[in-house]
């Protein structure tokens, strides 16, 4: 898992750029001040694609759990952010990638209350109740890779 | 590159036997640690029976600003002052219990005005209690 060799993210079906929003972008993770960070990014970029207000918490709420998670278990990494789709279809999609000690069981860090790192143990089972689309790919010596996207339905 | 050389402190107000304290900004994880213990500090020094805590301000509340809530109240109680939290956002309610947190031993109320009267309920109903003893 080499992340600085090309986007980490396969392409998705509606990859294809939609004007300059589309365009992503990279924050840093190896601060408490980055995951403040992430949080407005995050923000912006739900409001940006006209997302509900409950949505929006939710994303960003996500994104803060799953941004901490980097710097804590992750040892540190990085947040990609894009908009993607286009029109009424468009959605926030965010990258956490870390190149910690990664998972060895993904399922079992996806439970309720398993923590390591003394929290609660919602961080990482927490982000996926959250956000609409939830993928983390993991193993032992190779760092975490989660995937979130998250969009506010129109009629 | 921004530098945080010193996470800025979140004032504590005092009105009677009560602290009273707003949070307005996208709290940092440093800025709460150092509020727990500001405020540990402000209730044992002003010997404050109630701690009142208004986040309408803030949009996002995690597990881990969550868990620091509790832990407020928490040490609040062991100080013996009760701790109110006021003017949660509907969203950031609904947020909060899908991630998995009730905030169990927190309590709230919708306002600073209903936070207070809770405090004062509190405190007469010890001094009450007292009265008997």
């Amino acid at each position: 898992m080499r992340p600085e060799q090309g986007r980490p993210t396969r392409g998705g079906t509606d990859r294809e750029s939609d004007g300059a929003d589309a365009a992503g972008e990279v924050i840093p993770i190896h601060t408490g001040a980055d995951v403040s960070r992430v949080r407005r990014v995050a923000t912006a970029a739900m409001a940006t694609i006209g997302a509900s207000k409950i949505e929006t918490t939710r994303m960003v709420t996500a994104a803060s759990e799953l941004a901490r998670n980097t710097l804590e278990h992750g040892g540190g990494g990085e947040m990609r952010i894009a908009i993607v789709g286009r029109m009424s279809k468009r959605k926030v999609e965010m990258t956490f990638i870390d190149q910690g000690p990664g998972i060895p069981d993904i399922h079992r860090a996806l439970t309720d209350g398993y923590s390591t790192g003394g929290g609660l143990g919602l961080g990482l089972s927490g982000a996926k109740r959250l956000c609409k689309e939830f993928e983390i790919k993991s193993a032992p010596g190779e760092g975490t890779i989660v995937k979130v996207a998250s969009w506010t339905e129109r009629p | 590159m921004t530098h945080y050389l010193e996470p800025s402190r979140i004032p504590i107000f005092q009105i009677g036997d009560c602290l009273l304290l707003t949070i307005q900004v996208d709290l940092e994880d440093r800025m709460i640690m150092t509020l727990k213990d500001d405020l540990a500090e402000r209730i044992a020094k002003s010997h404050a029976k109630g701690v009142l805590i208004d986040i309408s301000a803030l949009d996002v509340v995690d597990s881990f600003i969550g868990r620091m809530l509790a832990n407020i109240s928490a040490i609040a109680r062991i100080l013996d002052a009760s701790t109110v939290i006021v003017g949660m956002r509907p969203a950031v309610a609904i947020t909060l219990v899908e991630l998995g947190m009730s905030l169990q031993g927190v309590r709230t109320a919708l306002d600073v005005d209903r936070g207070m009267e809770l405090i004062r309920r509190d405190t007469s109903e010890e001094a009450g209690r007292l009265h008997e003893a």
